[in-house]
C-alpha cells in the first residue's frame, strides 16, 4: 500500500515542481521567478524524503536539509540583492 | 497493527503531496504576486510537513529505529518559510509598489520611511538648531 502512496505522491509532486518551472519561465516579475525557484526547492525536498522511503534509506535526509539550508540562503540573497542591489555590504 | 501503520503512513504521503500539489497549483493560478505568494508558503510547507511525518512514522514502525533528522528538517523549514515569504514581499514592495498603492495604516510603512539611525540624526539636529 506504500508503494502506491509514494508513486501517487511522485506523481503529484512532479506535477507541481512542473507547475513551479512553468512560472518560473511565464512570471511576469523578477519577484516571481525567486518565489517559483522557493517553492521548487521545498518541493524537492518532498521528493527525496519520499525516495528515501521509497529506497528504505535514511541517507537522503542530509541531502534533504543541505537543499533546505542551500535554498533558504540563495532565496535571502537573491531579494537582498534586488532589495539593496549588493548581496553583502 | 502493520495494517494501521501502512495506512496512517499511506494517508500522511497522500495528504503531503496534495498540499504540495495544491500549493504549487495556487502560484499558477492567484493574478498577482502579493496573493501568489500566499499559495506556497502555507501549503507547500504542510506538504513537506506531511511527507517528514509519514518518513518518520515509517522509520519508527516498520524499519525499528528513530530519526530525528526529520525533525531537524521541518524545525528548519517552519522557521524558514516566513522569514523568506517576508523578504520576497518586502522586495516586490519596495521594486513594484508606491506607497499610494498600499492600504493606509496609522503611521505609515515603516518600510518606506527613513531608517532610524537618520531619524534620530535629523531628531539631534533639529534639537540643535532650536538651541
Amino acid at each position: 500500500m506504500i508503494d502506491y502512496a509514494l508513486h501517487f505522491g511522485f506523481f503529484a509532486l512532479s506535477l507541481a515542481l512542473l507547475m513551479n518551472i512553468w512560472r518560473a519561465i511565464k512570471g511576469p516579475t523578477d519577484m516571481d521567478r525567486i518565489l517559483a525557484v522557493d517553492t521548487m526547492v521545498i518541493n524537492l525536498i518532498a521528493v527525496i524524503i519520499l525516495y528515501g522511503i521509497y529506497e528504505k534509506t535514511t541517507l537522503y535526509f542530509e541531502a534533504a536539509l543541505l537543499f533546505a539550508m542551500f535554498g533558504f540562503v540563495s532565496t535571502v540573497a537573491y531579494c537582498k540583492f534586488i532589495l539593496r542591489g549588493d548581496v553583502i555590504e | 497493527m502493520h495494517l494501521i501503520h501502512e495506512l496512517l503512513i499511506s494517508g500522511l504521503i497522500v495528504l503531503g503531496a496534495i498540499f504540495a500539489l495544491v500549493g504549487s497549483y495556487g502560484m499558477l493560478k492567484f493574478p498577482n504576486l502579493m496573493t501568489r505568494l500566499h499559495a506556497p508558503t502555507k501549503a507547500t510547507t504542510l506538504g513537506v510537513g506531511g511527507a517528514l511525518v509519514a518518513s518518520m512514522v515509517y522509520f519508527l514502525t516498520l524499519e525499528g529505529h528513530v530519526s530525528i533528522h526529520e525533525v531537524l528538517i521541518s524545525l528548519f523549514l517552519f522557521l524558514t518559510a516566513p522569514i523568506t515569504a517576508h523578504f520576497i514581499a518586502k522586495a516586490y514592495m519596495h521594486k513594484h509598489l508606491k506607497p499610494k498603492q498600499l492600504p493606509k495604516t496609522q503611521s505609515g510603512w515603516s518600510t518606506y520611511s527613513a531608517s532610524p539611525a537618520e531619524q534620530s540624526h535629523k531628531h539631534s539636529q533639529s534639537s540643535t538648531s532650536h538651541q
